[in-house]
């Protein structure tokens, strides 16, 4: 396992890059990570993640410091930071319905090309769709999704990588840990090897590229 | 009784023993209140959780333990954690029994609207589409109207949540059922006559016979 500064990590991060972050509301949004995109202030970032939380939490603290280009996300009602910089072009918002957005980035990370969801089909979000019939019900066609880098938070990683999560932190970190070319982690504890219990771990430590060094 | 408890309390009336609900912010969330005696449901959030329990008391939150709208929640004995992906198998694949979501349109042919005023309000359908059209009973807690004008409408003109009609709706003023694809006037509250629905209901609303009053 390759462990890096905080600093080191964020700066294999480029200008423009795509970022799938981990978090529901920020519970279980690498914060530390985020604090450093902001400090070292990457530009032009393609967010994919369920939300952008609340103004200057979490994702928030990039959308305050107008970092994000484009947002994938399901929901920003609880960040009127988010809707006002749409509102006025200063960032496009591409939202998906969560249970579409949570798959296609399922399918990213395990070889398939897209899903077929009955969900959003007769609504706004069919427009420009595809939409396919199989065994009679109407299904729309949902494009993969992959990033280049998923930004993960864990409750526990082991000086290999092995992950696990507590509670409702887990959310989109296990599967966007699928999904990116480089998997980037902030666990909460970096535990012995073992500690973490075979049955235990969520996320297998060949998917994990770096771990963030304590501070 | 307020209008917002007599939607919690007569929604409560539908669940049964084991069953898998999810309940939305708002109105929703206080069914989880009124649960009858006797029977176990479980409450998923759709943020990763099974066996949702009430806000903890004072001091005793864990910031990694909420429900999907980010507030403080417990976890019941029994309850479980899951990713997202699995958290939505479960509303889509036909696992869910019952999910109860606030409305801001519901028209005479059960189509829910209830996630964007354009040019409004633009907060993203979040877990609303996969609920609307996945779960097995989709059960709507709307009040009847809004600033004068009914919610209960014939066609709604805001933008739709799924193409799948909602199985019940629930209000301050009736019980409403889509039979046939038509709005079906099932219940009244207590003290609210019939003529007094269909006064307050732009739908156009099939009215039984007999129409009894709610039990709550």
């Amino acid at each position: 396992m390759k462990t890096l500064t905080l600093a080191d990590a964020v700066a294999l991060i480029p200008d423009g890059a795509s970022l799938m972050i981990g978090g529901f509301m920020a519970v279980g949004s690498p914060e530390r990570v985020i604090d450093e995109l902001v400090r070292q202030g990457r530009r032009d970032l393609t967010v994919i993640a369920n939300d952008t939380a609340m103004p200057g939490v979490g994702i928030g603290k990039l959308v305050r410091a107008r970092l994000v280009k484009k947002a994938i996300v399901s929901h920003i009602g609880l960040n009127p930071e988010t809707q006002a910089q749409m509102i006025a072009g200063e960032m496009e918002v591409d939202l998906v319905p969560q249970g579409t957005l949570i798959e296609r980035i399922r399918a990213g990370g395990f070889g398939l090309g897209g899903i077929l969801t009955a969900t959003g089909v007769g609504t706004v979000v069919a427009q420009g769709k595809q939409k396919v019939t199989v065994a009679g019900k109407d299904y729309l066609v949902e494009p993969a999704l992959r990033a280049d880098f998923a930004l993960v938070n864990a409750f526990m990683a082991d000086y290999l990588g092995n992950l696990a999560y507590v509670l409702t932190a887990r959310n989109f970190n296990p599967v966007i840990a699928m999904a990116a070319d480089t998997v980037i982690v902030e666990a909460d504890n970096i535990v012995p090897v073992g500690l973490i219990a075979p049955d235990h771990v969520v996320t297998p430590a060949p998917l994990v590229d770096y771990i963030i060094a304590q501070s | 009784m307020d209008a917002q408890t007599v939607i919690a309390r007569r929604i409560a009336l539908e669940l049964r023993d084991g069953m898998l609900v999810n309940l939305g912010i708002g109105i929703p969330t206080q069914v989880a209140n009124y649960v009858p005696a006797g029977i176990r449901v479980f409450f998923q959030s759709e943020n990763g959780l099974i066996g949702t329990g009430a806000p903890p008391e004072e001091g005793m939150h864990h910031r990694l333990l909420t429900d999907a709208g980010g507030r403080p929640v417990t976890a019941l004995p029994g309850a479980c954690t899951f990713d997202s992906a699995m958290s939505f198998g479960l509303i889509r694949g036909g696992h869910l029994d019952m999910t109860v979501l606030g409305g801001l349109q519901v028209d005479q042919s059960g189509h829910l609207a209830n996630w964007m005023i354009p040019g409004k309000m633009v907060p993203g359908m979040g877990g609303a589409m996969d609920l609307a059209s996945g779960a097995k009973r989709v059960v709507i807690a709307m009040q009847h109207s809004a600033k004068g004008k009914s919610k209960v409408v014939k066609a709604c003109n805001l933008p739709l949540t799924s193409a799948r009609p909602i199985d019940l709706l629930v209000t301050e003023l009736a019980v409403i059922a889509f039979p046939d694809g038509k709005a079906t006037l099932m219940e009244t509250a207590p003290g609210v006559t019939v003529q007094q629905v269909v006064d307050a209901t732009e739908a156009l609303l099939v009215v039984p016979p007999q129409v009894p009053e709610m039990t709550l």
